[in-house]
């Protein structure tokens, strides 16, 4: 079995509303020292098999077209076998 | 003319336009479930407004891979006319038929209100029955309408006319002040570049009868059928 975790983030270049306001709660909640906050999305996946490179490739191919918006969204897809619960 | 109305699970003004297309425009008018593979024939297409699959995810990205999207696209490329409203809009620029996409409006909050909409371009098949500048009274009720795209692509739409609605004020000015949702150059409705694919923000079927409010968003269905005479009698 495969366990698969994929990050989604607003690219830097799009103005995240919703890490401007989380942003700024954190502020005025005291601390101070948070200047910055990026709200995205973590998607976690099981698969079958435990070709790790197969399983890769497929999922490029899933994240770029289906779990992102190349437009707005950078993503990062990490895998490890994981055991049979 | 011949019309079909896409619904998918969670559209919400399927029924809306239905109305307006075949009461009010006495058009032929067919619903077409998500499912399907075929738009029996019609000369145009329909994405309405709603949540479709709940807005997961992203507005309009599971949507877009449903069965009845590959002939909607394949319809696209042929010229016929396809026209998204609100998360129809939302669906088209997923799925790759309208440039950009549409994000978490700028203020957090949903809007939903009717305002005052500028018509760019008189001279396209959505808005020949208006004038260039028109100011349009509009309902949108949307919390995902904020345009975003690349600097390029944002020069792009202007300079082929493609941007056919922005948002403004009671006297036609785009301010910053009258754009609902932060969205860049004020844009709220576009077309693709050959013209025949438009998505926009606010609701031109709930703006079609006048004890509705307005009746401002009739003359975009009915650009379409004078666009349709024109074409036929040609």
């Amino acid at each position: 079995m495969i366990r698969a975790h994929v990050i989604v983030r607003p690219r830097k270049s799009i103005f995240d509303p919703q890490g401007d306001a989380v942003c700024r709660a954190i502020q005025h909640l005291g601390v101070s020292a948070v200047k910055q906050a990026h709200v995205g999305k973590c998607i976690e996946l099981e698969l079958e098999g435990d070709n790790i490179d197969q399983a890769r490739s497929q999922l490029e191919t899933i994240c770029q077209d289906l779990l992102s918006n190349p437009v707005i969204e950078d993503y990062v897809l990490t895998l490890q076998p994981a055991d049979k619960k | 003319m011949r019309w079909a109305v896409i619904q998918f699970p969670g559209s919400n003004c399927d029924q809306d336009v239905f109305h307006v297309l075949k009461n009010v425009l006495a058009q032929e008018v067919d619903y077409v479930w998500h499912k399907d593979s075929s738009l029996n024939g019609a000369d145009a297409i329909v994405v309405p407004g709603g949540f479709s699959y709940g807005d997961y995810l992203r507005c309009g990205a599971i949507a877009r891979f449903s069965p009845i999207m590959s002939a909607v696209k394949e319809a696209a490329a042929q010229g016929r006319t396809v026209l998204g409203i609100c998360n129809g809009f939302q669906i088209l620029c997923e799925a790759g038929l309208l440039p950009g996409v549409l994000v978490r409006n700028a203020s957090l909050h949903f809007r939903c209100e009717t305002i005052p909409v500028r018509v760019e371009h008189p001279g396209s098949l959505f808005t020949s029955q208006y004038q260039a500048g028109q100011v349009l009274r509009l309902p949108i009720a949307h919390g995902e309408g904020h345009y975003v795209a690349d600097e390029a692509t944002l020069d792009a739409l202007f300079q082929n006319k493609q941007v056919l609605f922005t948002y403004c004020d009671a006297r036609g000015r785009t301010t910053s002040e009258a754009n609902p949702n932060g969205s860049q150059r004020n844009i709220a409705g576009i077309t693709n570049e050959a013209g025949n694919v438009l998505g926009l923000m606010p609701h031109p079927e709930r703006a079609s009868e006048k004890i509705l409010g307005s009746s401002d968003g009739l003359g975009l269905f009915a650009s379409i059928l004078a666009n349709r005479k024109t074409a036929l009698a040609a």
